[in-house]
């Protein structure tokens, strides 16, 4: 049983984008950071454990020639092994800062070269992987940028082929120790799921091909791939050789949003169809196969929701942004 | 994002324009025999949206319109439909323009939000397009030259219908998500509360929609509550149920992308009737109702004879079957 908790208002209200909430959990400062994009900016707000908001900054995507100013696509933080850095990606390109916001550490411009002039010009899907950051982009590129321990040194060591058509998101959990263990997969609009291998340079190891519906979200853990589809499934692969364990007619629409409490397995589906649904994955000791459970749904009444994260590593709270809404809505476990 | 979402946003909003503004005609109609200089009567209403309709669908504008661009500023757009509504010999006071044009975004907003699928707003602009046929049948018939109709009419059909599928024929399920989501950052934080859509309980007191949790699924996804576990060779070992919280079923067919066809959505017909008054209020109290009122144009109107040749043309071209 999970009951409302005060909400956290923001500035601007939540843009009808996937993945669009992103939680930095600082418990040993006892804050809470949040990122929303709203379209031109994005919000960052801190909050105290029981949600009382302490600060609040803007960000907007830097301008480039164009008549309109650029639309932010994702705000993420990324949690590196030496530091923390926030990451923005626009119509533009892709900006990435202090973990507070509050100094650029570096710029890089897409480059729209070979789009046509019915494409759209876009970075989108954003995540750490050991000492390296991951964008995907508009043409199914992935970008690997190679972040030093500290200062603005930040290089585009890789462009990792793929996808054909627009990533959508990117998801990571450090390696398991052994060597040729997936680390990484990545997501686009087609439904097709690459699972690479991260290193000093990026392996390719398998591809899980889409049934022509979008993949809006998608997430590791011990390597079982779990992706959310725009037909409202959750289906859930093991990483190393593709093969589908479990399929889960979760929602009645598109899924915006995934994310997962490692710790403890759980794992968070949100969708436009206004519900949030929490689910427990296990190993079965018997059999070996992947098992999911239905732990708990929430109805958030009359909301698109565009964004869903656990709040703490037990996955005993968690937050949800909303299309037009302006604050970030808390829910908690009694 | 998506640059191929204008000729959407104009169609579907152009569509609403012409439902509002027949339900007005149609509320301040005098039969044709009482009418005096300075009232409306059938044939001035079917007039109005005939010139409506023939602007909208000009050659050279729709040229313009396919072009793939960003979106309009909300303040260019708002131009745009300002001329289509004086396109004829119809006036409306800054007030009523304002609310026409509230009440036109947030009809399209409501439809664009409750699309099954994003592809599905293809079918809101179908029920509109289905919806003008209608406007421009059993009109008075207009005698002028028969060749000029033939020649205007194969044009103009071809290039309107080429253009859209040309466009949107080929689009994937995730081009479609970028351009609803397009729709819904020009709609955001558009709350104004209409009475006709309270009154409904399609919109709640606060300005915000309703998003029913009850109905069919949109077609190709299952009904949520059952979750499947399969071995490796891809037998399925175990069926679980589970509450999903919804009250859902299956969807009972895919609504008709073709040129004639049943579009199976209801959202984009024509919501507004005789019997219902239009009002509006902004503030979060019930604000000063107000309707929209359409006058006859002060200064005499010259025939508009391009536009007649086009809605002939545009008649016989939805009334000739493929």
């Amino acid at each position: 049983m999970f009951r409302r908790e005060r909400s956290i208002p923001l500035r601007g209200s939540a843009a009808a984008l996937c993945n669009n909430l992103s939680v930095l959990q600082l418990p040993s400062r006892n804050l809470t950071h949040f990122g929303v994009v709203h379209g031109p900016s994005a919000q960052l707000v801190s909050a105290a454990p029981e949600g009382v908001p302490l600060a609040q900054r803007q960000l907007h995507a830097k301008e480039g020639a164009g008549v309109s100013p650029p639309l932010i696509t994702q705000v993420h933080w990324c949690v590196l092994p030496f530091r923390v850095l926030l990451v923005l990606t626009s119509h533009r390109g892709i900006q990435m800062y202090e973990s507070d916001g509050s100094v650029m550490v570096y710029w890089h411009a897409l480059d729209s070269g070979d789009a046509s002039p019915v494409q759209a010009v876009f970075a989108r899907g954003i995540a750490a992987s050991g000492h390296f950051i991951c964008v995907g982009t508009w043409s199914g590129r992935i970008l690997v940028f190679d972040i030093p321990a500290k200062g603005p040194n930040i290089v585009l060591s890789e462009e990792l082929a793929g996808h054909q058509t627009p990533v959508t998101d990117i998801a990571t959990e450090p390696a398991q120790g052994q060597d040729c263990v997936a680390d990484m997969v990545t997501a686009d609009d087609s439904g097709l799921l690459c699972v690479w291998r991260s290193g000093p340079e990026f392996k390719l190891l398998t591809r899980i091909p889409g049934f022509g519906v979008p993949c809006p979200s998608v997430q590791l853990w011990h390597g079982t791939v779990a992706a959310g589809y725009g037909d409202g499934q959750v289906r859930l692969y093991e990483a190393g050789t593709g093969t589908l364990h479990v399929q889960i007619s979760a929602h009645a629409r598109a899924i915006c949003a995934l994310d997962l409490a490692p710790e403890v397995g759980k794992l968070l589906s949100a969708a436009e169809d206004t519900f949030v649904h929490i689910w427990k994955l296990s190993r079965s000791p018997e059999s070996g196969y992947t098992e999911v459970e239905h732990c708990h749904g929430e109805c958030v009444p009359d909301t698109q929701v565009c964004g869903a994260r656990f709040c703490d590593p037990s996955g005993s709270s968690f937050a949800v942004t909303g299309y037009d809404l302006a604050e970030i809505l808390r829910f908690s476990s009694v | 994002m998506s640059v191929r979402t204008l000729p959407l946003l104009f169609l579907n909003l152009g569509g609403e324009m012409l439902y509002i503004l027949d339900q007005r005609l149609r509320a301040q109609n005098i039969p044709g025999d009482k009418a005096r200089k300075d009232e409306w009567t059938e044939v001035d209403r079917k007039r109005v949206l005939h010139d409506i309709i023939s602007t909208m669908f000009n050659r050279k504008f729709m040229e313009e319109l396919f072009k793939p661009q960003e979106l309009y500023s909300k303040k260019a757009l708002r131009t745009v439909y300002d001329r289509l509504a004086h396109a004829s010999i119809m006036r409306l006071n800054q007030a009523s323009m304002d609310k026409l044009y509230d009440l036109m975004t947030m009809a399209f907003k409501h439809q664009v939000l409750l699309c099954p699928r994003p592809k599905d707003v293809l079918l809101v602009t179908f029920n509109h397009l289905d919806a003008i046929k209608g406007f421009i049948q059993d009109s008075p018939a207009i005698l002028h030259q028969v060749e000029e109709i033939f020649r205007q009419l194969t044009e103009v059909k071809c290039f309107f219908l080429l253009c859209l599928w040309q466009t949107y024929g080929g689009l994937s399920a995730g081009e479609f998500q970028l351009i609803r989501q397009t729709l819904l950052t020009f709609f955001q934080d558009l709350h104004i509360r209409v009475s006709l859509f309270l009154k409904d309980k399609v919109q709640n007191s606060n300005g915000r929609f309703v998003l029913p949790v009850s109905g069919p699924v949109p077609w190709g996804t299952e009904v949520p509550g059952l979750i499947r576990m399969f071995d490796s060779k891809g037998k399925e070992v175990k069926k679980v149920e589970f509450k999903h919280g919804g009250n859902y079923v299956t969807a009972p067919k895919e609504g008709s992308f073709e040129l004639y066809g049943d579009r199976v959505l209801k959202l984009g017909t024509n919501i507004y009737n005789e019997c219902r008054a239009l009002t509006f209020s902004k503030g979060p109290q019930d604000a000063q109702t107000s309707v929209i009122y359409i006058t006859l144009r002060e200064e005499p109107f010259p025939p508009n004879f391009t536009g007649i040749f086009l809605w002939e043309a545009m008649k016989s071209a939805w009334l000739l079957p493929t």
